[in-house]
């Protein structure tokens, strides 16, 4: 097992808030890695040190070894990061498929000549990826919604289109940001599968969710954080365990709740 | 529900079927006006509608706010001017020496102000407007000053091609306006092709999620700062083959092609035919057009009229006339 990404005593501080303070982890690769903390922990934030959409006020992120302290989104995702929102970055302007065609962007040439003339190098590699798309779509559970605008999807499956779109970047790390939050029983069930399919094409996972349930299922590591402080990190079964976690963030009385949702 | 099933249907409207109608509504043109004046603003017509295609492409779809595209659109002109009248170029190497410099001028102007976000893009814009325009009316001797320049005749393939002049193809007989309103129609058909092509590629896709969520764009491998400055260029070197166009065509231009009353023209077009709707805009560059011919006793009016017409879609039609309609037709049909 080597370290995918690997985060070192980063810290992010918004005028006197310390939404990240000292924290340092590491994701292995092929693992499905979880990131739990109750709401304000900074889960959202550390998202967004890691895909380089804030920079650290301190620390270093390092991917497949190579520092990516801030480096600027776009150049992450051509290095194989993609990651969901947990508020919506939808494009409502476009189809839903042609917001999924977005993610593959990496993967496809975006010269101008090319586009003004329609060359048919270009068109090709435009219809394979329209092909593309519409599978990753359906593998989503967004098969209804194939010929839809964006603007015309239900809250649920925008947010599996999210999935879908970073999933066209093919990319080797998957950032999640509470992928099941506003999902009904059976689509959060839907969900889970998708996301071990994922893992099981080997993709890196970094999912942060509240859903006890579907974390404890698919995960291979937890951390647990807050206040932007690491807490607690482990296995699923090390987790459940940990007193610290119960009585800080699973909070009183949910043990015997946890015993009920959770297979052993 | 109702909307969204309108919206679907509306992607499944194919822009080339546009393209057609367009082409074919230009070609019958002939047939239904009579004398100059009217090819005359034809003509108008699609050159300023060049323009906004071009600048839609900046605004409506990539939602960056331009106000001072009338500057690339008086350079356009002013170095065709220039070129052919001072170093002796022939018009079409003059055109095309002009839409290569301005894009280079574009690019160079944009690369700093397309990092600003929002206001910040829509005020240093509307500064290289009025820079434009100072330069134009002092440096007389490059330019004439306020009162102008005068341009050559287009020449086409060897032939000059004059609005006084007529010329014979085929056993067919045409004066000058009438070849000069088919020239600008073609201009506009192949403009209108290129903007499609754009819109419907990945280059477009980026440039439409600048608009959607430029956060999406990023995380999804897109250069935002890049294709910023791309479509600026792009909507740039439109308005100065245009405006290249127009000077030969009048035959003399002013300052006024590059002042800030034409910029606000050209983002009320925009506004009005429907933002990110190419065909919508073309109907916005008609109707302002013509509007002039119905105030020709109140020229001051004009801009108060713009302003009025802006005003009046941001409340009462905010995606502006085609789309607008387009959804009311959809909506009754179901
Ligand atoms: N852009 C920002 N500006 C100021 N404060 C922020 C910003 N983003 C997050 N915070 C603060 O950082 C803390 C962590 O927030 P967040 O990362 O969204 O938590 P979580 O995702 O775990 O719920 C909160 O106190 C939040 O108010
Ligand atoms: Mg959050």
């Amino acid at each position: 097992m080597s370290a995918l990404l690997s985060v070192t005593n980063l810290s992010k501080e918004f005028g006197g808030v310390h939404a990240i303070e000292d924290l340092s982890f590491e994701v292995q690769r092929g693992h499905v890695h979880s990131i739990i903390g109750p709401n304000g922990a900074g889960k959202t934030t550390l998202f967004n040190l890691v895909t380089g959409l804030y920079q650290p006020s301190a620390g270093a992120v390092t991917l497949g070894g190579r520092d990516i302290t801030g480096r600027a989104p776009h150049k992450l995702c051509e290095m194989g990061m993609a990651r969901t929102f947990q508020n919506l970055q939808i494009c409502m302007n476009m189809s839903a498929l042609e917001n999924v065609m977005l993610g593959r962007h990496r993967h496809l040439g975006s010269g101008a000549l090319a586009a003004m003339l329609k060359l048919p190098g270009l068109r090709k590699a435009d219809r394979h990826c329209r092909e593309h798309c519409r599978e990753l779509m359906t593998f989503v559970g967004c098969g209804d919604y194939l010929d839809h605008a964006a603007s015309a999807m239900p809250y649920g499956a925008l947010k599996r289109l999210e999935i879908a779109r970073a999933l066209a970047a093919e990319p080797d790390i998957l950032l999640l940001d509470e992928p099941a939050a506003g999902l009904n029983a059976t689509e959060t069930e839907a969900l889970k599968s998708v996301i071990q399919k994922i893992a099981g094409k080997g993709i890196t996972v970094v999912l942060v969710e509240h859903d006890m349930k579907l974390v404890m299922n698919v995960s291979d590591h937890l951390l647990v954080i807050s206040y932007g402080r690491k807490l607690a990190e482990g296995t699923p079964e090390q987790i459940r365990e940990h007193p610290e976690v119960i009585a800080a963030y699973l909070g009183g009385g949910t043990r015997e709740r946890q015993a009920q949702e959770v297979p052993a | 529900m109702k909307e969204a099933r309108a919206m679907k249907k509306n992607i499944l409207i194919s822009p080339y079927g546009g393209l057609l109608l367009l082409a074919l509504i230009l070609a019958l043109m002939p047939l239904a006006v009579s004398n100059d004046f009217h090819y005359d603003l034809l003509t108008k017509i699609c050159l300023t509608a060049t323009v906004a295609v071009g600048l839609n492409l900046l605004v409506g779809y990539a939602g960056q706010v331009s106000l001072g595209h009338a500057a690339f659109y008086g350079a356009g002109a002013y170095a065709s001017a220039i070129l052919t009248s001072q170093y002796n170029l022939s018009p079409m190497v003059a055109l095309l020496s002009a839409a290569a410099g301005v894009g280079v001028m574009a690019w160079l102007v944009g690369r700093p102000i397309l990092h600003l976000k929002g206001h910040y893009l829509s005020m240093a814009t509307l500064g290289l407007g009025v820079i434009a325009a100072i330069v134009l009316n002092n440096e007389e001797q490059l330019t004439g000053g306020p009162d102008g320049v005068g341009l050559p005749p287009l020449s086409l393939f060897g032939h000059e091609l004059s609005v006084f002049g007529e010329y014979q193809f085929a056993g067919l007989t045409f004066t000058g306006v009438e070849l000069w309103y088919l020239l600008a129609a073609a201009v506009l058909v192949i403009a209108v092709l290129l903007a499609l092509n754009i819109i419907d590629s990945p280059l477009g896709r980026a440039l439409r999620a600048l608009h959607g969520s430029e956060i999406a764009a990023q995380v999804a491998g897109v250069d935002t700062a890049k294709y910023k400055l791309r479509v600026f260029v792009i909507s740039a070197v439109y308005a100065s083959v245009a405006g290249s166009l127009y000077g030969h065509y009048s035959g003399f231009i002013t300052p006024t092609v590059a002042s800030f009353e034409h910029s606000i023209e050209l983002i009320t077009i925009v506004v009005l035919g429907g933002m990110a709707s190419t065909f919508g805009v073309i109907i916005g560059a008609a109707i302002l057009v013509l509007i002039p011919q119905f105030l020709t006793d109140f020229q001051e009016l004009e801009m108060v009229v713009f302003g009025a017409i802006l005003m009046a879609v941001m409340i009462f039609l905010p995606r502006g006339l085609l789309p607008s309609v387009l959804q009311r037709l959809q909506r009754g049909a179901q």
